[in-house]
């Protein structure tokens, strides 16, 4: 297929689009890890560091999706922390998303499937159908 | 050591570790494994959940500049993503069952041969005639250079797929962005131009790596005493990293570097194998 004039416009529109949503994503997430992290010195600081050279895992508040919604809504430091993390996690998924929409605007059928195994990919990671 | 002092060194570590994996071009998660698990003895399932993080951050705050600069291939990024994240999902799988002084030992077998990939020389030949597969999938495109607007095309599609699920593999079973077999699959076996092949494995890296992130995520290989410092201080230097390497060419630097790591690499293959981890 030969792309026209006007596909290439729109296909640089979307890659604009996806560069400043990258960066607005890693942002974010640094701010709302920032804003957890001082929250969390604060508190703790003067506490001796955990043992980090056993690996024990975190609990459930810091592992599930609610979990650690709950614990960022409470100010707990470390739920702020982890809301960072996961936003940060999150912003390669809607770059996908973004890209699936691009496709999809111009009419690239092909590219929205191929998009849609990416996705769809992620998304049974994500929810945890792969928990073992 | 107090909380205080533990992330503030971690913080300090972690913007070396940003800075470095800048200018070697080997990404911000492959030094901060080693900085956690030699130099603060951090169990390596917490290592590699960090480092994770450390790659989203730096590949997408990079990724940005290069998509705006239109030398990224978004489509041939996002075909040859379906290979790194399914790969990844299984690695990060794998990785549950997988003793940690095996990863050790592979992370340092990974860590050189990475290093020598920085070293090689570079793809700079544009190919003008691909493969049938690679025309039927939109993969040929173009991209700037001072001279204009240059269009190549690629072939092997197959075998760069290939490649790439094995890198996705590699890094969800090590937590690195695995940028080097990445640009292996697509300057080696597509026949890629370099500039290209390197921006839009940067562009993959991110996506790779958030697919096994979640799955880490779920199983408590994130802690947040570990992701802050090392998410913000790697971020910070690699944006350091990255204006630095606009005013000078670390030809030099770069070997001295790559030389460093090569030294870190066989100290934590060794420990590997003394079953220290």
């Amino acid at each position: 297929m030969k792309k026209t004039i006007q596909n290439k416009w729109q296909d640089t529109d979307v890659e604009q689009i996806v560069g400043q949503l990258l960066r607005y994503g890693v942002f974010t997430a640094s701010v709302v890890a920032l804003i957890g992290g001082v929250i969390y010195i604060g508190t703790k600081g003067q506490s001796p560091m955990p043992s980090y050279h056993k690996f024990v895992g975190e609990g459930a508040n810091f592992t599930s999706y609610s979990g650690i919604i709950k614990g960022a809504s409470s100010f707990n430091a470390a739920g702020i922390i982890q809301l960072g993390v996961l936003l940060l996690i999150a912003t390669p998924v809607l770059r996908i998303v973004f890209s699936l929409v691009g496709f999809a605007l111009e009419k690239d059928r092909m590219y929205v499937c191929i998009t849609l195994i990416v996705l769809a990919v992620i998304t049974t990671s994500i929810f945890g159908g792969l928990k073992v | 050591m107090t909380i205080l002092t533990f992330s503030i060194i971690l913080l300090v570590g972690s913007y070396l570790a940003g800075l470095l994996g800048s200018l070697t071009g080997l990404g911000g998660g492959v030094v901060v494994i080693p900085l956690l698990t030699l130099v603060f003895g951090v169990d390596i399932r917490y290592a590699i959940g960090a480092a994770l993080l450390a790659s989203i951050a730096t590949s997408s705050g990079s990724a940005s500049a290069y998509v705006k600069e239109g030398i990224t291939n978004i489509r041939l990024g996002m075909f040859l993503e379906i290979a790194t994240t399914i790969g990844a999902v299984l690695g990060a799988l794998i990785a549950v069952y997988t003793p940690t002084n095996t990863i050790a030992i592979l992370f340092g077998a990974v860590l050189i041969f990475s290093a020598a990939m920085t070293l090689r020389k570079k793809n700079q030949e544009v190919l003008t005639e691909g493969s049938p597969l690679a025309e039927k999938l939109k993969l040929n495109s173009s991209y700037p250079t001072p001279q204009g607007e240059v269009d190549y095309k690629l072939k092997n599609v197959g075998a760069g797929f290939s490649i790439m699920t094995f890198a996705g593999v590699i890094s969800g079973l090590l937590g690195i962005g695995s940028g080097a077999l990445k640009v292996l699959a697509m300057d080696t076996a597509m026949r890629i131009p370099f500039k290209v092949s390197t921006t839009t494995s940067n562009f993959m890296i991110g996506v790779t790596a958030a697919a096994s992130a979640v799955v880490y995520l779920q199983r408590g290989y994130m802690d947040p005493g570990l992701a802050f410092p090392v998410m913000l201080g790697v971020l910070a230097g690699a944006f350091t990293g990255s204006k630095l390497l606009m005013k000078m060419n670390p030809q030099v630097l770069r070997f001295i570097f790559c030389a460093a790591i090569t030294f870190v690499a066989l100290e934590m293959i060794y420990n590997g194998i003394q079953h220290k981890f």
